[in-house]
């Protein structure tokens, strides 16, 4: 549980240090909001300073890192200059979208990763291994917005899918159960997208990993044994070989956010990825310190529901933590 | 042998892009700026070889494309063939921004246009804007991460070298790059900068911020190295025999780490590449009039265009072999290295 602490502790630390770092980043940042406001005659320049007094972005800079900190205690996160109120109810809804979707795609992702990487790892070097792979290194060459370009077309071109957006327009209010059905007609092409994008390196890890503990003597005393087929493959390879998959686990959250950015964007999604770049391109310096920070509290959080994991399923690191 | 095979195949595909890139004024028959309002959205132009009248043409022809206003569709007009051309004069251009030149390496007779991935909105033939943009978007891509692996390969190796509070503080600086997904980094970086920029400050401030937050990576990968090459009993024994550590890391430790540092380059292009795709597609890297991949593809941002002109979408797929090419070098390297430190 020490080790835990330790863990979460030095997240906390590390959430501060990036506060601060995206902070000094964005006061080097030339013109503010108001900045698109000066060349507008009508606005004399008495109501823009009292805009930038109101808002209090004319204090000097630790000042204002202190008041945004207090305003995250308070659950605020800093005001939004373009919408007028607080960031954190801005956030909250978006940061829902995002984790339903990257939840849906991690999912999906792994049900798959796991299968396939595993079906080739124990037929190494046989026609069905290479084929996979030749499969795999074509997906990662394909770049991720050639996809979701073409996923969006194909949305235009068939009407299978809707073309973006995350709810029909006028089904708001309905039930909750046909909302949802809008909702999931929705979310396949964006999960689509996701899964493709992340499983090639899913499928390389799994089957690099699975072809590891293949390799070891305690697989080939087990074999010896008479151990074999469905029973070795599941009772102790896989087993042995969760370790660094659960690591995986964590790290892949960094890669789904980031492909999440983009394919929210392609395909209107409304998640943090499109008021992220909306907030960079009006110069909303808080929704962008708050989106900012939202990712990595998702990819801290992530790794250490993985550090969890591994401590539930290694033995090795408990003993490890308890010497 | 077999390995060998498939390094020499990958590197033969990324030489000849880069060639094709480097030299694109050369390769492409029009300036990247060459508009032709008649003929915007103007589908690939098709080579025959075999004329109206079936007569067969040894040397490829192409015909006039005929625009159609009423529903803006373009039909080839039969009537007269143009053949494909050989080094042909053209738009003065200059290699490496030094020699000027105006031979261009095929090209047909006006008034026949020749865009082999058809034209956009302003007529401008979409190849030449493919192999100038590589201009901006490859070389950024490749800047950059000798940027990211230059930074990794000196604090990777500092760290490992000294350990201690040295190792501590830049391994605690890299965490921070770790916290944050990728994107997100780039993005908050991008927003620290101005929006509108002079196009070469464009080109150097995508270098820097592409490539300034990329060097964690690298640097664990190499500080592990390091940590394991400075225990090898040669390198002891040549401390042993009062080498200095100037010394020791360029002789004995650093040469070890050049293996991960030329697989890091391979992996790291192709996704810097993307990275000035995305910006550029997102309207805060290179935009209009100057090609980059990125401001190729943002023009499939319009429903229109994404929805009717699907030539639109070659330049990304031009993309996959060079990806291709550039992870299978990265993959040959991976296990030539790995197999000589075991």
């Amino acid at each position: 549980m020490k080790y835990l602490g330790r863990r979460l502790v030095h997240a906390i630390l590390l959430l501060l240090a990036i506060s601060l770092f995206s902070f000094v980043l964005l006061q080097l940042a030339p013109g503010d909001f108001f900045g698109s406001m000066r060349v507008n005659p009508r606005i004399s320049q008495q109501t823009i300073d009292g805009l930038r007094a109101t808002y209090g972005i004319d204090k000097p800079f630790p000042i204002r890192y202190a008041h945004w900190l207090a305003s995250v205690a308070n659950g605020q996160l800093g005001v939004s200059l373009a919408y007028n109120g607080p960031v954190a109810p801005l956030l909250r809804v978006r940061a829902r979208n995002t984790l339903l979707l990257t939840g849906i795609s991690t999912f999906f992702a792994w049900l798959l990763a796991i299968p396939i990487g595993l079906f080739s790892a124990t037929r190494r070097g046989k026609a069905m291994d290479r084929a996979s792979g030749a499969a795999t290194s074509t997906l990662l060459a394909i770049p991720d917005l050639l996809l979701f370009l073409a996923l969006l077309l194909l949305a235009v071109r068939t009407g299978w899918f809707p073309a973006g957006g995350m709810i029909s327009p006028g089904l708001e209010d309905v039930g909750f159960w046909s909302r949802a059905r809008d909702i999931a007609r929705h979310v396949v092409l964006p999960a689509l997208g996701l899964t493709i994008v992340t499983l090639p390196v899913l499928v390389r890890h799994v089957r690099s990993a699975v072809i590891q503990v293949l390799e070891s003597p305690f697989i080939r005393a087990a074999r010896g044994h008479g151990i074999s087929g469905s029973r070795l493959l599941f009772r102790y390879v896989l087993r042995a070989a969760s370790n660094p998959l659960i690591s995986l686990l964590g790290f892949s959250i960094g890669t789904m956010l980031s492909a999440s950015l983009l394919v929210e964007v392609v395909l209107s999604w409304p998640g943090l990825g499109p008021l992220l770049v909306e907030a960079i391109l009006s110069r909303d310096v808080y929704v962008v310190v708050g989106a900012v920070m939202l990712s990595s509290v998702f990819l801290l959080a992530g790794n250490f529901v993985a550090d969890l994991l591994l401590f539930a399923s290694d033995p090795r690191i408990r003993v490890e933590q308890a010497e | 042998m077999k390995r060998n095979y498939k390094l020499r195949a990958a590197l033969a595909l990324l030489a000849a892009f880069h060639v094709f890139i480097l030299l694109a004024g050369f390769f492409a028959p029009y300036g990247f700026a060459t508009q032709d309002r008649d003929m915007a959205f103007a589908p690939p132009t098709r080579m025959h070889f075999v004329d109206a009248q079936d007569k067969f043409h040894a040397r490829p022809f192409v015909y006039v494309f005929k625009n159609n206003i009423s529903d803006s569709s373009y039909a080839e007009d039969l009537s007269y063939v143009y053949p494909l051309r050989l080094f042909v004069p053209g738009a003065p251009y200059k290699i490496a921004g030094m020699f000027s030149a105006r031979v261009h390496l095929f090209g047909v007779d006006a008034p026949a246009r020749i865009s082999l991935l058809g034209t956009d909105g302003y007529g401008r033939d979409q190849f030449s804007r493919f192999l100038y943009g590589g201009q901006l978007s490859l070389f950024a891509g490749i800047i950059a991460a000798v940027l990211s692996v230059g930074i990794g390969i000196v604090v990777g190796s500092l760290a490992g070298f000294y350990g201690g509070w040295i190792d501590n503080g830049l391994m605690r600086g890299s965490d921070l790059f770790f916290a944050l997904p990728w994107l997100y980094l780039l993005f908050a970086v991008r927003a620290a900068l101005p929006l509108h920029v002079p196009e070469w400050e464009v080109f150097l401030l995508l270098v820097s911020v592409i490539g300034l937050i990329g060097w964690a990576r690298p640097a664990r990968l190499i500080r592990g190295v390091v940590l394991s090459a400075r225990e090898r009993n040669f390198v002891r024994a040549a401390r042993g025999f009062g080498a200095s550590d100037a010394y020791l890391l360029r002789r004995h430790v650093l040469p070890q780490t050049y293996g991960v540092a030329l697989t890091q380059l391979a992996l790291l292009i192709p996704q810097y590449i993307l990275a000035e795709v995305t910006l550029s597609f997102l309207g805060l890297g290179i935009g209009e009039p100057v090609p980059s991949w990125g401001s190729l593809l943002a023009t499939l941002q319009h429903y229109d265009v994404l929805s009717s002109y699907w030539w639109m979408f070659l330049p990304a797929v031009l993309l996959v072999p060079l990806f291709f090419a550039y992870h299978a070098a990265a993959d040959a390297l991976q296990e030539r290295y790995e197999s000589i430190s075991l």
